[in-house]
């Protein structure tokens, strides 16, 4: 079932260019695909590492900025993307090293800090990224030598680098690695003293989410063709972790529905809602209080339960079902 | 020479404002143990009724009292109605914050608007005064001694009433304070409104020199999480130095290497947090 | 050569001396019993042991090896295994996935971000097979949460025995359990082989004394009494601390 579900999930997808209406509805679709990678990324530690950041769009900018610059004053597409892989990473191991020396609100403030530095960089460092004016990428990268201007062109290598990422993603989750990293989660101290070490799982799935963060911003940079202060902001911090918790931290799938449920928002909605920060701020605040798993599982168990009650199951059997 | 004085004046005074933000912010954080987030649309938001309360004719002074009291109706509304349903789950109420930022934010959009609104300096409060031969902005100095006032009370309140006293044991072991029968979820809805409360009036107090726009909120919180991790959460005199450390770090950082500003800020932050990540709650049984 | 040997271990937290000038050493293949009034500091010494907590001063040695500063991560490795008197399992997990949590904790295995989980046939087998030896068998493949009380304190001495410790630290292994609960563990502690040393906290003497076959009674921080079993029941002090103070 779950294997034909993919199959259609995949037909879908690649052929959205030919069933979306236009060519702006296609690049909202690729900017689903940027984010949803964020969001996947984040999730390594918010769900599976139980370790709430508020600095990923640090990781997500640095990497943004560094490709920008590189391919203004520096180089070709390949070396600046690989160059800017490397610096992200580079940062990627500061970040951990010096944010996993605390964990729950300590962890998030010190991402919270180290997020804003960076963006404080951006924003005053004039001379190095343009503060307020950003880096403008004149035009985006030509793989193999196919153009990537058009917004169908790029939908294609967006997803391709998409379905990178969710396959790196089911894989780690599954492995021993990830079920390791998801017991630092549950019990840290009975992890330690059944010898795992603790530090160094945390520290190996940081890098693996500052990676994709870092993946993600290099595409966005590609994408949007314009990099600006604005991307390491906590605001953007804050969203990542809005399409994280409200797509819901414990599946895949969830932060994919966050991402997208935010991005249409921006995008689409703001057309109709005037005031659509709001109701993003809303939809957060009531996912925390009443449906801490968020959108996914949550609608899950709440259609779970209303079939239940259509089903006209007696009343004491769904409340087991609920209790659970 | 005359432009360090006045720098250092501008410092100062600027920390005295950033007393009046961050005191709330330490109370909160070191009762609660939450970083309020919403701490910066607090601020922002009691600039904003500011400028409604002047606009309905009320004096400065009134004005700034007025906002304070509707930032505790504000206040004590969100620990009570949300808050309040995380108990014990701090990084939900964390979150909840960061939520509640950006839907007062909206909010003040909304209702006034994307242009920046200043606030007039109080007229006899307006002026400058000659010192050493520099001379100063009148209202400056006096932001100064409101926060030493201020300081003052809240010092008196936490020292010498049976309020403070609660509070005080709250922020120390707040498993012992509930087990000697203070009731603590009713403290923290009083915390937590004092906090708001102090970060409107502070809103007020830095209209004239801020003025209220959209961003404010971003603006400010930075500056409260970096006062009070450098001052101790839950700690006044920690929060009135931090207050003037960042005072003056950002006033002369602006100055100097404008470009390095906001690292100038945040290292100092960064390498408490580092170094003492378990000092984040004071006094803390290991 | 002892099993487990400690001289002149001390602990203070603050102000608080829990544990002071401490000597113990159990035997290899030994089965000891710690009881004392709560607060004695028992759980203390097991988390000093396994590495929880760092001592201010004194020696641990594991079969000879001196262990005191060896970092708690690797004592498993070393033979050492711990069950805790609060079950701290992993509740989002099957039986069979905590279980197989303990394995992974020995085995380079856990490093290894490429290959399923699910398809780890020889460590399945060698969990399910941990979980027959505790009875629970049939449970393997069902939510820790959806497991009795009793159910979980045996999994808790699975996950401890699956790790092949030469060392066993239980820690009160009948707290909260029923009659029929108590008797099915006390089986499964007896069925432990001789080369496996055992070391027992129990509040609950008149179980815990049967499988005991020396008896150490700790308090406030020290240990009083040491000795066969008849020899500590008979003591004075015995009958002081449980029934005089």
């Amino acid at each position: 079932m779950r294997r034909s579900a993919i199959a259609v999930a995949l037909l879908v997808l690649a052929t959205v260019p030919l069933w979306v209406a236009s060519g702006y509805y296609v690049n909202i679709i690729s900017q689903i695909l940027i984010w949803a990678i964020l969001a996947l990324a984040l999730n390594v530690l918010v769900g599976y590492a139980g370790l709430v950041s508020l600095g990923h769009a640090g990781l997500f900018g640095i990497a943004s900025y560094a490709v920008a610059w590189l391919v203004v004053n520096a180089s070709g597409y390949l070396a600046a993307t690989l160059a800017a892989i490397a610096l992200s990473l580079a940062a990627v191991a500061i970040f951990a090293v010096l944010s996993l020396r605390a964990t729950g609100i300590g962890f998030l403030m010190i991402t919270l800090a180290l997020g804003q530095i960076l963006w404080g960089i951006a924003y005053r460092w004039i001379g190095l990224t343009g503060g307020d004016n950003g880096i403008s990428v004149p035009a985006r990268p030509m793989p193999l030598g196919l153009s990537l201007a058009g917004s169908t062109a790029f939908y294609y290598a967006a997803l391709l680098v998409f379905l990178a990422a969710m396959l790196s993603m089911a894989v780690f989750v599954n492995s021993p690695f990830g079920a390791s990293l998801k017991g630092t989660r549950d019990q840290p101290r009975r992890m330690t003293a059944l010898g795992y070490n603790v530090w160094l799982i945390r520290f190996l799935a940081f890098l693996f989410s500052g990676f994709w963060s870092g993946i993600a911003g290099i595409l966005y940079a590609y994408y949007n063709q314009f990099v600006s202060p604005q991307i390491l902001a906590l605001a953007t911090s804050a969203e990542a972790l809005l399409m994280v918790i409200a797509g819901g931290t414990g599946t895949l799938l969830g932060p994919i529905a966050g991402a997208a449920l935010v991005v249409v928002m921006k995008n689409v909605a703001s057309a109709y809602i005037e005031r659509w920060n709001f109701v993003l701020g809303a939809i957060f605040v009531a996912i925390v209080i009443f449906m801490p798993e968020g959108l996914v599982p949550g609608s899950l168990r709440l259609g779970r339960w209303g079939w239940a009650v259509m089903r006209g199951g007696r009343l004491a059997r769904v409340a087991d079902e609920g209790r659970r | 020479m005359s432009l360090w004085l006045l720098l250092a004046v501008n410092s100062i005074s600027l920390g005295g404002l950033l007393f009046l933000l961050s005191a709330g912010f330490s109370l909160i954080f070191g009762l609660m143990r939450i970083p309020n987030l919403t701490h910066g649309s607090f601020f922002m938001l009691g600039t904003y009724f500011g400028v409604s309360f002047l606009a309905m004719g009320f004096g400065f002074w009134l004005a700034a009292l007025a906002s304070a009291a509707a930032m505790a109706v504000v206040g004590g509304g969100i620990e009570r109605l949300l808050l309040r349903r995380l108990v014990g789950q701090e990084l939900a109420q964390v979150l909840v914050t960061l939520g509640l930022s950006f839907m007062i934010a909206d909010l003040c959009l909304m209702r006034w608007g994307g242009d920046p609104i200043p606030l007039p300096t109080p007229a006899h409060l307006r002026g400058h005064l000659p010192i050493l031969g520099v001379i100063f902005p009148i209202y400056r100095l006096v932001i100064v001694a409101i926060a030493v006032v201020v300081a003052a009370a809240l010092w008196l309140m936490l020292d010498r009433t049976r309020l403070g006293a609660m509070i005080r044991a709250g922020v120390d072991d707040p498993a012992m304070a509930r087990v000697t029968g203070i009731r603590v979820s009713r403290l923290f809805t009083l915390v937590f409104c004092l906090g708001a409360a102090l970060a409107g009036f502070a809103g007020v107090m830095g209209g004239p020199i801020f003025s209220a726009y959209p961003g404010l909120d971003a603006d400010m919180l930075p500056f409260a999480l970096i006062v009070v991790i450098l001052g101790g959460t839950g700690s006044l005199p920690g929060a009135l130095l931090g207050s003037f450390i960042v005072g003056f770090l950002y006033n002369f950082g602006q100055v100097e290497f404008p470009e390095l500003a906001y690292i100038i800020l945040f290292l100092p932050m960064l390498i408490v947090l580092v170094l003492r990540p378990q000092g984040l709650f004071g006094r803390q049984v290991p | 050569m002892t099993a487990l040997e400690i001289r002149g271990l001390a602990k203070s937290f603050g102000g608080l001396r829990v544990t002071a000038d401490l000597d113990f050493a159990v035997a290899p293949g030994e089965r000891r019993l710690i009881i004392g009034p709560n607060g004695a500091g028992k759980t203390t010494l097991f988390n000093l042991i396994t590495g929880e907590i760092k001592p201010n001063a004194g020696t641990i040695r594991l079969f000879g090896r001196d262990i005191t500063a060896v970092p708690c991560r690797h004592r498993p490795h070393l033979g050492l295994a711990r069950t805790y008197q609060i079950i701290t399992l992993f509740p989002r997990d099957s039986l069979l996935r905590n279980v197989m949590l303990s394995l992974l904790g020995l085995s380079s295995l856990r490093w290894n971000p490429f290959l399923r989980l699910d398809r780890q046939h020889a460590l399945i087998a060698q969990a399910r097979d941990a979980l027959a030896r505790v009875g629970l068998a049939a449970l393997a493949d069902r939510p820790l949460a959806q497991t009795s009380y009793g159910e979980r304190r045996r999994v808790e001495i699975a996950m401890a025995l699956a790790q092949r410790p030469k060392v066993l630290l239980l820690d009160e292994p009948f707290a909260g359990l029923s009659v029929d609960e108590r008797a099915d563990v006390r089986r499964l502690l007896l069925a432990i082989p001789r080369d496996i040393t055992l070391v027992m906290i129990e509040h609950d003497m008149d179980v815990a004394l049967d499988l005991a076959e020396r008896i150490s009674l700790m308090y406030f921080g020290e240990i009083i009494v040491e000795g066969s079993r008849a020899e500590v029941v008979a003591h004075p002090r015995t009958k002081e601390i449980y029934l005089g103070e």
